[in-house]
């Protein structure tokens, strides 16, 4: 019994600083963090979250936005909505944020070598699929083509612009963007990202997608892929519910018979195509 | 709670001696000892201190959203079932300090808590009540994450267990396999036997600290009558049970996720989250993270959550379960269909207590039923 009570609470977050906080966009930041007191080396994969606290504010699930292969800092990138992500955009650097994880499922980086692989997302959901983008281009010679396709609301809502420009100049990779309402000098391309599918230059029998983005995105996203021969059990998708613990005891997450924090938030479609078409589930 | 296995010995203790002894054993051994007591016109748990606090003489009369108490057989100690209460306010609190943070100029401290872990002695543990503590044992380690605080105040709590010889308005724990015998995940099992001439509890011993309390109740040895008459008075309860859930009902459930029955339900249930509360293995919480006036300080609570609220599957943007419905379905769903998914077992033991405390009087079991027989006609 007391060897129990000895053991640590999943349920207690770990302070860190922030160290570096940009702002990325209008409404959305990213955040270095460091462990507060003792030194600890951070690992997660691609696609796992963690639960983030403010101070009397609130905790949060927000997905590892930073390089898997950095281990001294977590970064997170965040996009203000509501009471937790505005008390965090007014955050500054030395402040501490409380953190738990990291959780979940993870995007099968690795078992997509030898494939083709296929990133289909939008907006905020660039940043948990940008650990998959490092780990990808760290082992580029692993994998076949390459194929990014992202859509923002407009030209100023595209994440991680200079990122995206300078992979796209790499001659080693596709990277597609495209806006719902062109501004300015916008002259690339307007209408939803799932159009983007259609011209990818991907083998539809031998690649992986990874799809990330507002559920009716995602669900568009799949359909065109599978209308192009992708298999639904290659195609992966990251699911988003209100989330109080991350780790199995709130029961807020759940979807059917799972757990998205802890069996998911990375699903293979085919294991919730199911419960995809049901509402309100 | 420790072994699961009943050893094949059994005693005899003399009902109100017996009793009395036991509850003075647990209590000079160090437990806090919790027990049913009639409280307000209803049988809840809550400390004892001797049995005299025991509700003698009386029964319940259940039904849907129908709960009165009554007089039974005099001196008689468990002729009732299970009320609105359960053990898991005991084992899983309504409300839990998890931690404490402190401002530290621009940073803050975090104060781990001790959890508060009485080593309890539950008194009357039904057969049900057993399966729905197996089942939060799974729910708070699921063998990734383990709830430390839990864990403990289970592996403390001693569970003397009470057959059913009455079958209440509302159980079913039949059809769900889960009574009205206790199987194990008791230290002591208690059968009740209560002749004109002759007053007695069968005990049966479940584990290592069932057998140190037993001995020193000095009970004589169980006779091979005792044994069968008191199989055969839960034997009968058994047989009195007026609800049962349909077969297979997981699977039933899940071909059924689109049934117009949930639409229909929805008209008459308030979302009012009774039936999760008295529920003994709904299990869903929240956290809240909340500051004190001088902002110094926040502290960090899980508290008791319901499937019912509308915040509960709040996303930015709105509610994942808006309609009365898909919040009906995901409480039923839950129950009885994708638990099995999630733990390799039903969430529903059959206690009967979401049926009895629905205001409407909704009943889970009819619902099994009406949509079992809703399959084939679109
Ligand atoms: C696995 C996962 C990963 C995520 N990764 C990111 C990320 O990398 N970047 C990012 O900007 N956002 C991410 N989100 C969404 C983010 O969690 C919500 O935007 C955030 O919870 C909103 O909190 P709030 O207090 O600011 O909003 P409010 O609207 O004030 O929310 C109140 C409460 O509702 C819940 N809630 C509200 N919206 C959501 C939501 N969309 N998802 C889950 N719970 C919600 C939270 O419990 C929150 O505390 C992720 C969500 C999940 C489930
Ligand atoms: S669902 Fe109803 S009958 Fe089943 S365990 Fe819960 S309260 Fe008891
Ligand atoms: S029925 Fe609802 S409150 Fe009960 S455990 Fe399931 S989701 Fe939680
Ligand atoms: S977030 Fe609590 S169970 Fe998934």
């Amino acid at each position: 019994m007391n060897q129990m009570a000895a053991l640590v609470d999943p349920m207690v977050p770990a302070p860190f600083r922030i160290e570096r906080v940009k702002k990325e966009l209008s409404d959305t930041f990213t955040l270095d963090l460091v462990p507060a007191e003792r030194k600890r080396s951070i690992s997660f994969l691609p696609g796992q979250f963690n639960m983030l606290y403010v101070f009397g504010v609130g905790e949060i699930p927000i997905s590892i936005s930073g390089d898997p292969g950095v281990g001294d800092k977590i970064v997170h990138t965040t996009r203000a909505v509501g009471n937790v992500t505005n008390a965090m955009w007014k955050m500054g650097v030395g402040q501490t944020i409380g953190v738990r994880g990291p959780f979940g499922t993870a995007w099968p980086v690795e078992e997509a070598e030898g494939s083709d692989v296929v990133i289909v997302t939008g907006g905020i959901g660039l940043a948990p699929l940008r650990p998959a983008i490092y780990q990808i281009l760290a082992n580029r010679q692993a994998y076949g083509n390459v194929c990014i396709m992202y859509g923002a609301r407009t030209p100023e809502d595209i994440l991680f612009r200079k990122e995206l420009e300078k992979w796209r100049g790499q001659f080693d990779m596709q990277v597609d963007v495209t806006v719902d309402h062109a501004t300015g000098r916008w002259g690339g391309k307007v209408g939803v990202v799932t159009k983007l599918i259609g011209r990818g230059g991907f083998d539809p029998h031998h690649t992986v997608a990874f799809v990330c983005g507002p559920e009716v995105m995602m669900r568009y996203a799949v359909d065109t892929l599978v209308e192009r021969g992708v298999s639904e059990k290659d195609i992966h998708v990251s699911l988003e519910r209100n989330m109080k613990c991350g780790i199995g005891f709130c029961g807020h997450c759940q979807l059917g018979g799972d757990f998205v924090c802890k069996d998911g938030p990375v699903f293979p479609f085919d294991a919730v195509a199911d419960r995809f078409v049901i509402q309100e589930l | 709670m420790t072994a699961n296995k009943s050893t094949n010995q059994a005693f005899v203790i003399d009902a109100d001696k017996g009793l009395q002894k036991l509850i003075a054993v647990l209590a000079a051994e160090g437990y806090q000892v919790v027990g049913p007591r009639l409280e307000d016109g209803a049988i809840v748990y809550a400390e004892l201190a001797s049995s005299a606090d025991l509700p003698v003489g009386v029964k319940d009369k259940q039904d849907g959203g129908n709960y009165r108490i009554v007089k039974g057989r005099e001196g008689v100690y468990f002729d009732y079932v299970v009320g609105p209460h359960s053990w898991k306010r005991y084992l899983f609190p309504p409300e839990q300090k998890i931690c404490e943070f402190r401002r530290q100029g621009k940073a803050f401290r975090i104060v781990e808590e001790t959890p508060d872990v009485p080593a309890y002695a539950f008194i009357g543990a039904r057969p049900c009540e057993l399966q729905a503590m197996q089942i939060h044992d799974r729910v708070f380690d699921n063998g990734e994450f383990a709830d430390p605080a839990y864990l403990a105040r289970r592996d403390a709590a001693f569970v003397v267990a009470v057959n059913c010889t009455q079958a209440g308005g509302t159980c079913f724990c039949a059809s769900m396999n889960t009574g009205p015998k206790a199987s194990g995940g008791f230290d002591l099992a208690l059968t009740e036997i209560a002749e004109k001439s002759r007053h007695v509890f069968v005990v049966e011993v479940g584990s290592q600290r069932g057998q140190e309390i037993v001995a020193k109740l000095k009970g004589a040895a169980a006779t091979d009558g005792d044994v069968s008459k008191a199989d055969a008075l839960v034997k009968k309860a058994a047989a009195k049970m007026g609800r049962e859930m349909v077969d297979d009902v997981g699977p039933l459930l899940k071909r059924n996720l689109e049934s117009n029955r949930w639409y229909e339900i929805s008209k008459r249930c308030l979302s009012c989250a009774n039936c999760t509360l008295v529920c003994p293995t709904c299990f869903c919480n929240t956290v809240e993270d909340v500051t004190d006036l001088t902002g110094a300080n926040a502290v960090r609570n899980r508290r008791w959550d319901s499937c019912f609220t509308m915040d509960f599957s709040y996303i930015h943007g709105g509610s994942i379960r808006r309609e009365g419905a898909s919040r009906y379905r995901q409480w039923m769903t839950h129950k009885l269909s994708s638990w099995f998914d999630q733990f390799e077992q039903s969430g529903c033991v059959g206690c009967g207590r979401c049926i009895t405390w629905c205001p409407v009087g909704i009943d889970i079991t009819q619902e099994a039923r009406a949509i079992r027989d809703s399959e084939g006609r679109a």
